[in-house]
């Protein structure tokens, strides 16, 4: 690891990385990951791209900003950065989280009490770079310096930091190193928040300078609203994909299925994250089979964004999540349903239902709700006949933290699963207190440069180190194992995360949602649902 | 000398309430902001509560009356507000020296309040405070007082010393960090020497107290005793202008924020805000916002600059 970095080394000259992290300084994992000699080294930047993009921060880029060819260009960017900075605290640009920011700009006691809270910080072995506080402390001092235009006398009471381009282009690429969980803010004293203060920058960096994750925004926000899915899907292509999903499911199952599209009036308006259509199809065949069998009136919508519930916009744009968060609601009025319920996506859950909330008005502001609670209403309320006998294996929940720490909708999907799964541990914390999966806030779909190296020796450590804990008494290739990952982009980070340490092949370790393990143990359905393949 | 001191307390008084006011109302006047709370939020259901659920995990959750479970809040603020509760769960290290700090203030503020009611009835009852009332009072307030300033002083100094050797403090510790805690060192150092060393034949506190109520020009207070209460004085004028304002702040942090589940519904007052925070104008610069200055929120999130552009 690197000397101990200090907050005005983010100033800098010069592109050289100030963090360095190798295997050995990470935090130590269980059997069967324990040796850091065996575990993937990292692949280093290469040259040409050291050569043409920002990368000073460390060992990874997430962000590819090209870098300034002249001092002109450099002056002229910190200019727009510090626009931005002053437009963050103004009601006009930001009062979305105007009040938010500027107390968590004004109070923190910098206790240090968060660093212990952040899976980012432990799993680095205690990184100084990756302390919930580094990041926040240098915006706070530029809050004072240049938003509040504060002389001597607040450089000495605040601390002062030299603004130059290289802060600017390594604070663009720290907001892209925490993974937006809050779980330090849970446990602030004052009730400050790091998780937000990264939030705020990214949106600063978007909405200001167009600086943004390319996967969240190009080919995210964007390709949803151009084409109606991040996945590139138009309507007609999702309409075929699911169509072919139904007859699979049809097969598999042994029961007729067919999904229902545009349906004026209907009861509910289910909308998927698309990317399950691509890569779990069995998640919307769960639902398809689970709401017919259960005699719901439900339908799911063709309209442009209506069939996709992502709204990557809650990680770093207000503009792009508001745009997609009326897009959604949109397709729900035009086709009269009573609600929207979310399928099996954590961001989408929180974005549509909490944060949007304070977005949608009038004949807009339609109801929603979680997918966990019409589930458990249907699993609980005896609408399916169900043999716990057919899960009976360990199965583990993860609890994606913008369903659980930010909604608070953690029992659901615990009735059901204690209900079907007879050999159901939880993972330790768990509930509101859980580890993020180490792909929240864009992470499961950034894989640039050597990004996914990062996620998954350091976002991802933490959950990983509960997924091994959790199954340590069946630790036998021969016993599968099941993650019960209620949300798309959970299931991605841990089908990548799982993949990269070969745990589907070494210790039968395989990650799904909630509404497979449903249909596998219900007793009008053909047995072997869960296929126990790696896809 | 005595008018020094009685002004130095009426000036610092008079400072850190309205510091401490604009702090408030500036916090208070600032837009509803979109949700942002985190879980458990106490005043939810306390079946909830308990795993920290919120009225999301009810079927047709718009449908049910929500209940506002007051005890349940105070349940964990009053622990929060006295006993630092949150530091005592996550970093216990630091509440061994933050929690006698913060609660040797809060006994030095009640000593003050005991001290301020003594007083008033020493002055317009005075054949009441004759007796054993008085007597119980005097004891009262000595023990708070004494209590107060001795675990504020015993915290600080802890504080202090854990901010200029702890590794993980060291990085974020400015000079002001510093200064505050030995301005606190200082001032109730002082006081208490000042306290300590009055001598004989001096005013007792009461009697000061009494003085500054009726602004007695004649009461001699001991040189060094003024110095610690100027300080003091100084102090309390001093704190709502820093981040140690959190007491202010964190009332907003947690009832404003993290604990803020208001649903927004048809027809509210919270859509009557965003009708009119969606007409602001906003005037960021990338070009995918469009925005321009002139058009408002409004606008911006219902254009799509690219419905109709091809993949």
């Amino acid at each position: 690891m690197t000397d101990k970095i200090k907050l005005t080394d983010m100033s800098l000259p010069g592109r050289k990385p100030l963090a360095h992290v190798e295997n050995k300084d990470l935090m130590p994992l269980p059997y069967p990951l324990e040796s850091p000699e065996k575990d993937h080294g990292w692949t280093a930047l290469t040259e040409k791209v050291m050569g043409a993009v920002e990368c000073g921060l460390d060992d990874t880029c997430a962000l590819n900003i090209p870098q300034p060819k002249t001092k002109e260009e450099e002056d002229e960017l910190v200019k727009k950065f510090l626009a931005g900075l002053d437009k963050l605290f103004t009601k006009e640009n930001n009062w979305t989280f105007l009040q938010p920011l500027v107390l968590s700009m004004e109070h923190c006691a910098k206790c240090q009490t968060c660093s212990d809270a952040c899976h980012i910080y432990e799993a680095s072995g205690g990184n100084e770079l990756y302390r919930p506080t580094f990041r926040s402390e240098i915006v706070r001092r530029l809050y004072f310096k240049s938003v509040k235009h504060g002389g001597v006398l607040s450089a000495w009471q605040h601390g002062d930091i030299e603004i130059n381009w290289p802060l600017v282009a390594r604070l663009a690429e720290l907001a892209y190193r925490c993974n937006l969980c809050r779980r330090c803010a849970q446990t602030c004293p004052i009730g400050a928040d790091n998780g937000l203060v990264a939030h705020e920058l990214r949106k600063l960096f978007s909405m200001e300078l167009g600086i943004s994750a390319k996967e969240c925004h190009d080919n995210g926000s964007v390709l949803q609203l151009k084409v109606g899915s991040s996945t590139g899907m138009s309507s007609l292509v999702v309409k075929d994909n699911i169509e072919f999903i139904d007859e699979d499911m049809t097969e598999k199952t042994g029961i007729k299925v067919e999904t229902p599209w545009d349906v004026e009036g209907a009861d509910v308006l289910l909308i998927h994250n698309a990317g399950e259509i691509m890569a779990w199809p069995e998640n919307p065949g769960a639902f398809a089979v689970i709401l017919n069998a259960a005699g719901i009136k439900w339908t799911l919508s063709s309209e442009l964004a209506g069939y996709d519930s992502i709204n990557y916009g809650l990680w770093y744009d207000d503009a792009q999540f508001a745009r997609v968060a009326i897009k959604h609601a949109q397709a729900a009025k035009n086709l009269g349903v009573k609600k929207i319920v979310l399928g099996e996506c954590g961001h989408a859950h929180k974005a549509l239902s909490v944060i949007a909330d304070r977005v949608l008005t009038g004949d807009l502001n339609i109801p929603r709700e979680s997918s966990m609670t019409l589930l458990r209403d249907i699993v609980m309320n005896g609408r399916l006949k169900l043999d716990p006998s057919r899960n009976d294996f360990p199965v583990t929940l993860h609890d994606p933290c913008n369903m659980v720490r930010l909604m608070g909708v953690v029992e659901p999907q615990r009735e059901v699963i204690r209900k079907i799964c007879p050999q159901f541990r939880e993972m330790w914390p768990h509930g509101v207190d859980n580890y993020c999966c180490g792909g929240g806030s864009g992470f499961a779909i950034m894989s640039g440069n050597n990004f996914q190296d990062w996620r998954f020796h350091v976002s991802g450590r933490k959950k990983m180190e509960q997924v091994l804990n959790a199954f340590s008494d069946c630790m036998d290739p021969s016993i599968h194992k099941y993650i019960c990952a209620p949300c798309s982009n959970c299931k991605g980070q841990f089908r990548d995360m799982l993949a990269y340490y070969d745990m589907w092949a070494k210790q039968s370790i395989l990650y799904g949602g909630l509404v497979e393990l449903i249909v596998n143990c219900m007793v009008d359905a053909k047995p072997g649902f869960i296929d126990w393949e790696w896809h | 000398m005595s008018v020094l001191v009685y002004l130095a307390l009426y000036a610092g008084a008079a400072v850190f309430v309205a510091a401490s006011l604009v702090r408030a109302w500036m916090y208070a006047r600032a837009p509803l902001h979109l949700r942002w709370e985190l879980y458990p939020v106490p005043h939810e259901d306390p079946a909830k509560v308990k795993h920290g659920g919120s009225y999301f995990e009810d079927k047709d959750w718009w449908t049910h009356k929500r209940a506002y479970n007051l005890a349940g809040e105070l349940g964990v603020m009053v622990p929060e507000m006295l006993f630092l509760k949150a530091l005592h769960e996550f970093n216990r290290k630091l509440w061994y020296r933050s929690f006698p700090f913060h609660f040797g203030l809060y006994l030095l503020i009640g000593a003050c309040g005991l001290l301020l009611l003594a007083a008033l009835l020493g002055l317009f009852a005075p054949t009441l405070m004759a007796g054993a009332l008085g007597m119980a009072f005097h004891w009262l307030y000595t023990v708070v007082g004494v209590a107060g300033v001795a675990l504020a002083l015993v915290g600080a100094v802890g504080l202090l010393h854990r901010r200029l050797t702890d590794e993980d403090l060291k990085t974020y510790t400015t000079a002001g960090d510093i200064f505050n805690l030995l301005f606190f060192i200082v001032s109730f150092g002082v006081l208490c020497a000042g306290f300590l060393l009055r001598g004989p034949g001096g005013p007792g506190v009461l009697a000061m107290v009494q003085g500054l109520l009726t602004f007695n020009k004649t009461l001699e207070v001991p040189g060094l005793l003024a110095v610690g209460i100027v300080l003091c004085a100084l102090l309390a004028a001093y704190i709502p202008l820093t981040h140690m304002s959190h007491f202010v702040g964190k009332y907003f942090t947690y009832h404003d924020v993290r604990w803020n589940d208001q649903v927004n519904l048809r027809g509210s007052k919270i859509e009557a805000k965003l009708v009119e925070y969606l007409t602001y104008k906003p005037t960021w610069s990338a070009p995918h916002v469009t925005a321009d200055g002139k058009r408002t929120w409004a606008d911006v999130a219902t254009t799509n600059p690219w419905e109709g552009a091809k993949k």
